[in-house]
């Protein structure tokens, strides 16, 4: 806590306002380790921000035969596939749900989660021309980048939702703590694209390495089996120390009304994400300064 | 109260550039460095170090101690060659970039233009990037529903307004984004050479644009190379040269020293190594320059003074008529005049080897403001052949001091024309209930104030 003080002591390029003419007064200085997340000035460009997620929103399938579709024949298929090959030839056990809602419950959130690690990670690099031009705070963009994949995500959630009429399940009150589950996953994603996007500026080797990352990724999350094939309760609860571990299992609880409540895996996985998403921030912070001369 | 607008106080930015060389450098050291190097990184990459691969590299100082004070209201022209660390200034006062060392204390809204057309994209329509690159620039999205009507006049895109701006000729692409910039009202505006865009007739559109803007009482820095538009917008200027403040006030006076030091487009070339000069058979080229009527070589002309223009050439086998001639280009690109050498000595003269030069004079009250860029060429008569040509050696600017006695007389703003002659005009005149004369008067629109 009182390291984030100094933190906070030590902000630079603050944006103060005069009291007396009310003309704000921008100190412009050379900023030094760690500084301050100014998530203040974020807040002033929340207008950009939102500028920012529209034209990413409008552009994504500008230019493509099955425009939106898109946003659900991925985790659509990846879902049939998964549902022939793990579900009936390999039996994996599915807590007593059918295999394809069982996966697809999972998938939702999965798509959303890579899916913005993916864009985000390249998003200052994209964003190049934007960065040497114009200053804004550079945050905005990888949050922008994820944010924008919330319409994706809407859009497939629609058809978990059929499917689960479709299968007859009836959702239990639990559905209320679903948006906090959305939270977790966009938090995991963004936390994790802070650091690979300003790592990206100066190594574009991190565009080689989040293909791997996703898929490594992918196979340590229980998305194709089940988080209750460890049997160990304590071993279950680390396994949360994936975060994507509390949101796929969290999707399913809130859902599919898995009879076990996931309650301990959600708590370690937030304190990940948490982890993840502030040291993200703060890192891309002190590598700010460097973005402009560099990318 | 406190009228400064813009504080500067020893800024300094370092830029580390290209790769040193090692001298000595084995396989296996490159090897080695190849296993070793990335795990070196990525420890540095870790504990936060953004000079990850920066060890191995040289660096610059693009600005250095740079101090100065902007007042409120004031339009300050920044000049320099490409390289002097005009942009690299502009970026930081912008934000884009963080100085060194050195303080800067900007008091008002900043909007920087140091490009049109930032954050456009291809696949939005014209109104869509409106918005876009407005929010991107700074404006409010009220700000932008406000303006965008005279917007979208100011660009002239109307018709195409709701198409993808990939279908747009790049004229229309810069216009439409210019407009957006020119419709920012921040207090402070920093601009880098952004007019070296559109057509000839857009440039000058922008140009009243912001002339306006100087004159609604806003700070200005603006970065360009159009010596005459800078010293038609800003009453002073700085000069910077290899990161330093070379030179700051009066826009004329900066102006003329900055296209006297040899800073800015050369005024003479010599050619002292005959076997890279350019030549033909008959004859080679060995210098051209511009100079004023006393022979002093000079870059800067006033435009009511006469210029010569003077080649020197070598000529290397006798016997042949040769008709040297100059051609002059305007910086738009428009050949402006041409002409041959006229010498009633030389006229269909066969002329022995040796040196000469000659000369043209240009007489004042011709040119019009902006920078001449002069092509020196020759050819042999009868037989014609083709000699050498060398294209755009040498360039000079034409400077209106705006005493009253040019051809612009008491008009100081832009006033357009290849050509800018000193013409004698006389008037008639009938006071009122006499028989009228009646002329056709034709009077430019003036120009939209945006407020």
């Amino acid at each position: 806590m009182q390291n984030l003080k100094k933190m906070k002591q030590q902000s630079t390029n603050a944006l103060l306002s005069s009291k007396a003419n009310d003309v704000p007064v921008i100190r412009i200085e050379p900023s030094q380790g760690w500084v301050s997340l100014k998530l203040d000035e974020l807040w002033q460009y929340r207008e950009l921000l939102y500028f920012l997620v529209w034209r990413d929103v409008k552009v994504r399938y500008k230019q493509t035969v099955l425009g939106v579709a898109w946003a659900i024949i991925q985790p659509f298929f990846t879902m049939v596939v998964f549902s022939v090959f793990f579900g009936e030839l390999a039996k994996v056990p599915s807590d007593g749900i059918p295999y394809p809602i069982f996966s697809y419950a999972a998938l939702v959130p999965w798509s959303f989660f890579s899916q913005g690690l993916g864009q985000a990670s390249n998003s200052l690099v994209g964003g190049a021309r934007l960065i040497k031009k114009v200053y804004f705070p550079r945050l905005a963009m990888p949050i922008a980048t994820v944010l924008s994949g919330t319409v994706d995500f809407v859009l497939a959630f629609i058809v978990l939702l059929v499917m689960i009429l479709a299968y007859g399940i009836v959702p239990t009150i639990n559905v209320l703590f679903l948006p906090l589950f959305l939270l977790l996953a966009l938090s995991t994603s963004l936390g994790v694209s802070l650091w690979l996007s300003a790592m990206n500026v100066q190594f574009r080797d991190v565009g080689y390495i989040v293909p791997f990352i996703t898929q490594f990724w992918m196979f340590a999350t229980p998305i194709a089996y089940s988080s209750s094939l460890i049997e160990n309760r304590l071993l279950r609860t680390l396994y949360g120390i994936n975060p994507m571990t509390g949101v796929v299992e969290g999707f399913r609880w809130a859902l599919l009304g898995t009879d076990t409540a996931p309650g301990p895996i959600v708590i370690v996985s937030s304190a990940v994400a948490l982890a993840l998403l502030v040291s993200g921030a703060f890192y891309f912070r002190r590598m700010e300064k460097t973005f402009a001369d560099v990318v | 109260m406190n009228d400064i607008s813009i504080h500067v106080e020893n800024i300094s930015k370092k830029y580390y550039i290209g790769q040193k060389q090692d001298r000595y450098r084995t396989l296996r050291d490159t090897l080695a460095d190849a296993f070793v190097a990335p795990f070196r990184r990525v420890s540095k990459l870790l504990r936060g170090q953004a000079t990850g691969a920066a060890e191995l590299h040289e660096m610059i100082w693009a600005l250095k101690d740079v101090s100065f004070e902007v007042k409120r209201g004031e339009v300050v022209g920044i000049i320099g060659r490409n390289g002097a660390g005009k942009s690299t200034l502009l970026k930081i006062l912008s934000r884009i970039t963080e100085p060194t060392t050195g303080l800067a204390e900007i008091h008002g809204r900043v909007g920087s233009l140091l490009e049109v057309g930032t954050g456009f994209h291809e696949e939005l329509t014209g109104r869509e990037n409106i918005s876009l690159n407005g929010a991107i620039l700074g404006m409010k999205r009220s700000e932008i529903e406000r303006k965008f009507d005279e917007i979208v006049a100011f660009a002239e895109v109307e018709k195409f307004i709701d198409t993808p701006v990939k279908h747009y000729s790049s004229g229309m692409y810069l216009r439409l984004a210019f407009a957006v910039a020119a419709h920012l009202e921040p207090e402070i505006l920093l601009v880098d050479e952004v007019l070296a865009v559109g057509d000839a007739r857009f440039q000058k559109k922008c140009l009243n644009k912001m002339q306006d803007v100087g004159h609604q009482g806003r700070t200005v820095l603006f970065v360009s190379h159009n010596m005459p538009a800078i010293t038609r917008l800003c009453e002073r200027v700085i000069l910077l040269d290899e990161g330093g403040i070379l030179e700051d006030g009066p826009a004329h006076k900066v102006v003329s020293a900055y296209l006297n030091s040899g800073l800015g487009t050369t005024a003479i070339r010599e050619w002292p190594d005959p076997a890279k000069a350019p030549s033909g058979d008959v004859a080679r080229l060995r210098a051209t320059w511009i100079q004023t009527q006393d022979g002093r070589v000079t870059e800067a002309v006033d435009i009511r003074q006469d210029v010569k223009v003077a080649m020197e050439f070598e000529v290397l086998k006798p016997g042949h008529v040769l008709l040297p001639h100059f051609h002059f280009d305007n910086e738009e690109g428009v050949h402006v005049f041409a002409t041959v050498d006229l010498d009633p000595n030389w006229r269909l003269r066969p002329r022995p080897t040796g040196r000469y030069v000659s000369t043209a004079r240009i007489p004042g009250n011709l040119l019009a403001e902006g920078t001449l860029f002069v092509h020196a060429n020759m050819v042999t008569l009868n037989p014609d052949t083709f000699q050498f040509s060398a294209p755009e050696t040498i360039a000079f600017q034409v400077i209106d001091s705006l005493d009253g006695d040019s051809a612009r007389g008491d008009w100081t703003r832009h006033l357009g024309g290849a050509v800018r002659p000193l013409l004698e005009w006389e008037t008639q005149f009938t006071p009122n209930g006499k028989e009228e004369i009646t002329a056709d008067v034709e009077e430019e629109k003036p120009q939209k104030q945006s407020s």
